[in-house]
């Protein structure tokens, strides 16, 4: 404690030493004075002792965790005991539906049309999170699925008039083809190899979209693809905003509620396997290969389907939307919000798609502040933001057997 | 009445180079109804990876690996993949542990009912009453598994917080989840103290006598393989060198000459 403390001090005094020539002192060379700003040399002390004493801390708690769970002991949060209350889960899910639900009619259309995009990264996050975090199998070119449902979106309204709904479904389907089709060469990969494929993949798919002008116009893209329709009706901008919105809390619960299940089930169970260890998997009787190219199906599953939202509510796609800052963004919702799962994903998604959005001002050191919260996150909290809940299961007749159950 | 024991496991000169060397050395061993046999032999005889032959892990380079279920035709099982060996009916553990770390102890030995079910994608998501039955279904029995094996205290912890012993118990236990009608053990009690041996010496024989699983164990533990086995194969340098019971085991001089040197525990 004492010894943290008098270590952040001479961190703080080295910070305003090593920065004195740059923030304190300024030449004017016009009139050829000094300037002392000696008020930025008290931030810099100040903000250097917090952020070091705060280093320190964590450092240290981090320290005593591993020894306990070395020891076989274990350690579960206040937040994890919270999550495992179950009443408590449903009471907090009521609430947060209820705000999902009025937040459209209390903010502006602004608003709105963030939330939507925030939104459209949770599917994406929790469609990913089926391959890297439950199934293990890394994945860097994720929005080619993206590209995909919105591009054949975009080009069935474009040449046959085909409306959202029916095409909502079948981006869903073309994305899990695209998803077929890309697993089936990284059967046999792992690791690296994996990285590097499936990076290329999605860089292909730009390409294409950017140079078969015949089939996808090209960089310029694709224009006046239709909204969603109301029952026939043609909706004014912020009406049309609303209805997608709803569309999209809709499919977010749509995907909460169907990932979780195949969290929960006999494939989700294979596919969790497969990521803990696949020889050990795949001596226990499980297909390797169904069971991989089933985790990437159904993460792309996801992505084709919100892709079709996307196009319809951008009413404009080009190659542009679909690059691997995109995918680097998906995957950074899934290690920050924590592998595997659904709600960490969730929180995830909101913290890394809102908080720039609101913080507009410092838009030019986003990939800066980005860069270093996974840093940060890797060293202080490497399982993500929600750590992964125990599965628990309820045995018939053999219950009163078990205190823990 | 006499009757001739049924032949589960026939292999017949099992080879596995890996580049230059020949790891396993047309090795032949037969594995009967009811048997515990033991596979014994210096580090680095092959012994382990016999075992990754006969389950797929590897495809041998030479020799027939047959698996005779009974009342069902015979299978070659040259080249299989592992996923199909267990489907047959040969569970193994691993010599250095691999268990699902973080999933739950029960969830462990759920995976291993996987092969024995088959709710789909589809009806996952659906979650019918049929599928629901079958959860119940592999919960229940991974659970009576684990009271079997004495680990169903421990259903919900994650299975990387047990103890070491109890970890490899975990491994039979999965293992014995895919049904099989043979099972490989890989030195499961290595690293065991004496009270947990002897433990583990008990629960290989109830598996054997209770469950009517024929047994073929890897094992260093000399006292442990003369208590439980009814016969033994030797290995050394990729070749079998002696096979036989017990008492004729101990007594074989070329036995003998390959261990003097060795660390036994016998
Ligand atoms: N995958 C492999 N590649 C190359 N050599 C191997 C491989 N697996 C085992 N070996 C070699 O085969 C020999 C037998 O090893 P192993 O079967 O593990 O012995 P044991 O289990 O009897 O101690 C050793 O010399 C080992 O180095
Ligand atoms: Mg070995």
């Amino acid at each position: 404690m004492l010894q943290n403390l008098k270590q952040s001090l001479i961190v703080s005094v080295w910070f305003v030493f090593l920065t004195f020539p740059l923030m304190v002192v300024r030449v004017n060379t016009m009139n050829q004075e000094v300037i002392w700003r000696w008020m930025n040399m008290v931030w810099v002390a100040i903000g250097s002792f917090i952020l070091s004493y705060l280093w320190r801390y964590m450092l240290a708690r981090q320290q005593v965790r591993k020894k306990v769970t070395d020891e076989g002991g274990e350690i579960r949060s206040k937040t994890q005991l919270l999550l495992e209350d179950m009443s408590f889960r449903y009471k907090a899910m009521g609430v947060i539906l209820l705000a999902a639900l009025v937040f459209p009619l209390v903010f502006d259309t602004y608003q709105s049309t963030i939330m939507i995009s925030a939104l459209i990264y949770v599917v994406l996050g929790l469609g990913l999170n089926i391959s890297v975090g439950l199934a293990g199998l890394l994945d860097l070119g994720y929005v080619a699925f993206f590209g995909v449902g919105a591009y054949s979106y975009a080009l069935l309204n474009h040449h046959f008039d085909l409306g959202f709904w029916i095409s909502l479904p079948i981006g869903g389907i073309l994305g899990c083809l695209f998803g077929i089709i890309l697993g089936f060469p990284i059967l046999r990969l792992r690791g690296d190899y994996l990285a590097i494929v499936t990076l290329g993949f999605g860089m292909i798919f730009k390409v294409v979209m950017e140079n078969w002008d015949s089939l996808s116009f090209g960089p310029s893209g694709i224009a006046n693809i239709d909204k969603p329709s109301f029952f026939g009706m043609d909706l004014n901008l912020a009406n049309s905003t609303i209805y997608i919105y709803y569309i999209m809390i809709a499919m977010v619960i749509f995907t909460i509620l169907v990932t979780n299940r195949l969290k929960n089930s006999r494939i989700g169970r294979a596919w969790i396997a497969m990521r803990e260890d696949e020889i050990a998997c795949v001596a226990m009787g499980i297909d390797i290969a169904r069971t991989k190219l089933s985790a990437y199906a159904l993460g792309a599953f996801w992505a084709g389907m919100v892709g079709v939202l996307f196009a319809s509510k951008t009413t404009f796609i080009n190659p542009a939307s679909f690059t691997f800052m995109e995918s680097a963004i998906i995957l950074s919702i899934v290690v920050l919000g924590g592998m595997g799962s659904i709600l960490g994903v969730i929180i995830g998604a909101f913290f890394l798609i809102l908080l720039p959005e609101y913080m507009r001002a410092f838009s030019e050191y986003r990939m800066l502040a980005f860069g270093a919260a996974m840093v940060l996150m890797m060293i202080f909290r490497p399982q993500g933001i929600i750590s992964n809940l125990r599965q628990t299961y309820q045995y018939k007749g053999l219950k009163d057997k078990t205190n823990n159950g | 009445m006499v009757e001739k024991k049924h032949k589960l496991l026939e292999v017949k000169g099992l080879t596995m180079d890996f580049g230059g060397l020949r790891a396993v050395d047309s090795v032949t061993l037969e594995v009967y109804e009811g048997d515990i046999a033991a596979l014994i032999g210096p580090n680095g005889a092959g012994k382990t990876t016999f075992f990754n032959c006969i389950t797929g892990i590897y495809n041998p380079t030479k020799g027939d690996i047959l698996l005779h279920p009974k009342g069902l035709k015979t299978r070659r099982l040259n080249g299989l993949k592992p996923n199909k060996v267990t489907e047959m009916g040969l569970a193994r553990t691993f010599q250095n542990i691999r268990l699902f770390p973080d999933m739950t102890v029960l969830e462990n030995v759920m995976i291993g009912r996987h092969c024995r079910t088959n709710a789909g994608i589809f009806k996952a998501i659906v979650r019918s009453k049929s599928v629901r039955d079958e959860e119940q279904q592999i919960v229940a029995s991974s659970y009576s598994l684990l009271e079997k094996v004495g680990l169903a205290d421990f259903a919900n912890e994650f299975s990387k917080n047990l103890p070491y012993g109890a970890q490899r118990r975990l491994e039979i236990a999965r293992a014995m989840a895919t049904d099989p009608f043979l099972l490989l053990l890989d030195e499961p009690a290595a690293g065991m103290n004496p009270q947990e041996t002897s433990d583990l010496e008990k629960l290989i024989c109830k598996i054997s006598t209770e469950e009517g699983i024929a047994i073929l164990l890897i094992e260093h533990d000399m006292k442990l393989v003369m208590n439980i086995s009814n016969s033994i194969v030797v290995m050394e340098y990729g070749k079998k060198i002696a096979e036989g019971a017990p008492q004729e085991i101990k007594d074989n001089p070329k036995v003998i000459e390959a261990y003097l040197g060795e660390e036994t525990d016998a």
